[in-house]
């Protein structure tokens, strides 16, 4: 499965390092990622893929709420499929 | 993909409160009829409940997994009228119950179809379901009725507007919230999947898929980026915006269609407004330019809004359904109830817009005074301007039993609360007591 993880929140030391180690805990593998900050957050993009015999989306999110509960940021995960549809002729 | 498309469409969902209003499962009953009422409605739960026993679930799922919220889950049934005609009960209101506890077994939000169609005559069935919605809909929270009594190809069937008129004023005096689950209609369309209008046609396959947008607020986000550009402008933003939101209906009732293994239908291009700020097609009227909704040239500017988002729509997805257009309903929409409270929108104005708006007098609450002609010289109104022009277009009036203008009714929820509205107080009774039918219009000379 493709999804795609947006991170948003106020900068800070190892937020690269934080997000990156939970996905690779998570066994997600990171195809593409990009950041940039946005009205001063530091928004970051990740295009995330796994094999979906071995790890379910559910666990996935919740790996990642965990992590946006720990550290203040706010971490969402959608299904690539979506963007696809909306944002594509 | 690029970054800035990424952005933009998280933006739509968790800014702009751009969501799915609702899959709707639509469901035939033919193959419950029996004459036995009690075999009939126990056939009803079990077909209910194992067709759609997966909707919920499936729709949580794709809630999760693409981060869109979808707000209702709902069923459209056969029309109980038809389905009931052949037991030989008196009154349906066991039916209704049956389907309120079959949508409470399921956990959907509504349940729509304890309807009858009238547009030419009265069978058996359709005199028994309307003399029973008084108490069927006021004793169900979830169960939606509808009445359709005109078409464009069959006249207006005044015996019904006159009737409607009384049965939504009985209804008022018993609850007057529960009005907000019975809607009277005019061309009524048989694959409408929002509430409370929706019914399954018996021309649809056994069970269908359906899906209703929202996305007022996204429409409104892409205008006040072309602030004081012409109107060409607006109507190009608004096609291009109405696109992507229905492309997103398209995706979700596809990938729901496919989990559940029921053929999907179509979406309905509308614009569901809601009350929350910035969820409101009056300020996308308002940022076309106007000061008020209800100010000259309001429906000149809803007509563009509707047409806009229809061209957009359509090329957004394979079919395209329902009601389709921009909703005008009073108390869902905070716009339409500020413009109200300040006196910048009366009924007429109202009724005027919806000459060129998706269905119309919807979610509007009246003196509860209001004398059961008036509502039904209301209902004809509505019906003449859709059956002449050859769309649908529907009543759904709330008599606020006990209040007066200026005070107010509120349904809770997404349903908001609507402010009284003053109501011409010359009465149509002679005209609604004569009864008969106004015949079918002519289709040339249209002027």
């Amino acid at each position: 499965m493709k999804a795609v993880i947006t991170v948003i929140g106020h900068d800070q030391i190892g937020i690269v390092a934080k997000v990156s180690q939970r996905l690779a805990t998570l066994k997600v593998n990171i195809t593409d990622i990009s950041q940039t900050l946005m009205h001063g957050d530091f928004t970051m993009m990740l295009m995330g893929e796994w094999d979906d015999d071995d790890v379910q989306f559910e666990v996935v999110k919740q790996g990642l709420q965990d992590l946006a509960n720990e550290t203040g940021l706010s971490i969402n995960i959608q299904r690539q499929e979506l963007f696809d549809a909306i944002q594509k002729l | 993909m690029e970054t800035k498309q990424i952005l933009e469409t998280i933006q739509m969902i968790s800014e702009e409160k751009l969501d799915i209003r609702t899959i709707t499962m639509g469901i035939s009953l033919f193959d419950c009829i029996d004459s036995d009422g009690v075999k009939a409605r126990q056939k009803i739960y079990d077909k209910l409940t194992t067709s759609a026993k997966d909707l919920v679930k499936v729709a949580d799922r794709i809630e999760s997994e693409y981060g869109i919220p979808i707000v209702n889950k709902r069923i459209s049934v056969t029309p109980i009228s038809m389905i009931a005609a052949a037991c030989h009960d008196d009154n349906y209101v066991a039916y209704a119950q049956t389907m309120e506890k079959a949508a409470e077994t399921l956990g959907v939000d509504l349940i729509g179809g304890f309807s009858a169609l009238v547009q030419k005559g009265y069978q058996s069935g359709d005199r028994k379901l309307i003399t029973s919605m008084p108490e069927a809909l006021s004793e169900t929270q979830r169960v939606c009725g509808s009445v359709n009594v005109g078409s464009t190809r069959a006249g207006i069937n005044m015996d019904a507007v006159k009737q409607m008129g009384q049965v939504v004023k009985d209804l008022s005096e018993i609850d007057p919230v529960s009005c907000m689950s019975l809607v009277v209609f005019a061309n009524a369309v048989e694959d409408n999947p929002f509430m409370a209008g929706a019914f399954h046609g018996v021309g649809e396959a056994d069970k269908v898929i359906n899906v209703g947008i929202s996305g007022p607020g996204v429409v409104k986000r892409a205008l006040e980026q072309v602030k004081g550009e012409s109107i060409d402008t607006v109507s190009e933003t608004i096609k291009k915006t109405a696109f992507k939101v229905t492309r997103m209906g398209q995706f979700v009732g596809n990938v729901a269609a496919k989990a559940l293994n029921v053929p999907f239908g179509i979406v309905d291009l509308s614009l569901a407004p809601t009350p929350s700020q910035g969820d409101s097609v009056a300020e996308i009227l308002e940022e076309i330019g106007l000061e008020s909704v209800g100010a000259p040239g309001t429906t000149a500017a809803l007509a563009l809004l509707n047409d806009a988002v229809k061209k957009g729509g359509v090329m957004a997805c394979e079919h395209v359904g329902g009601l389709s257009g921009a909703f005008i309903p009073v108390s869902e929409d905070s716009g339409m109830i500020k413009a109200v409270e300040h006196g910048n929108l009366n009924l007429e104005k109202l009724e005027a817009m919806t000459a060129v708006c998706s269905v119309g007098l919807d979610m509007v609450a009246v003196p509860g005074d209001t004398p059961a002609e008036t509502i039904s010289g209301m209902i004809a109104d509505e019906a003449a301007i859709g059956v002449i022009n050859n769309k649908t277009t529907a009543v759904r009036v709330i008599p606020a039993k006990g209040k007066q203008v200026g005070e107010q009714i509120d349904f809770g929820g997404i349903f908001g609360y609507a402010p009284v509205m003053p109501v011409n107080t010359n009465s149509p009774a002679k005209f609604v007591q004569r009864g008969g039918r106004i015949p079918a219009p002519i289709h040339s000379f249209k002027n």
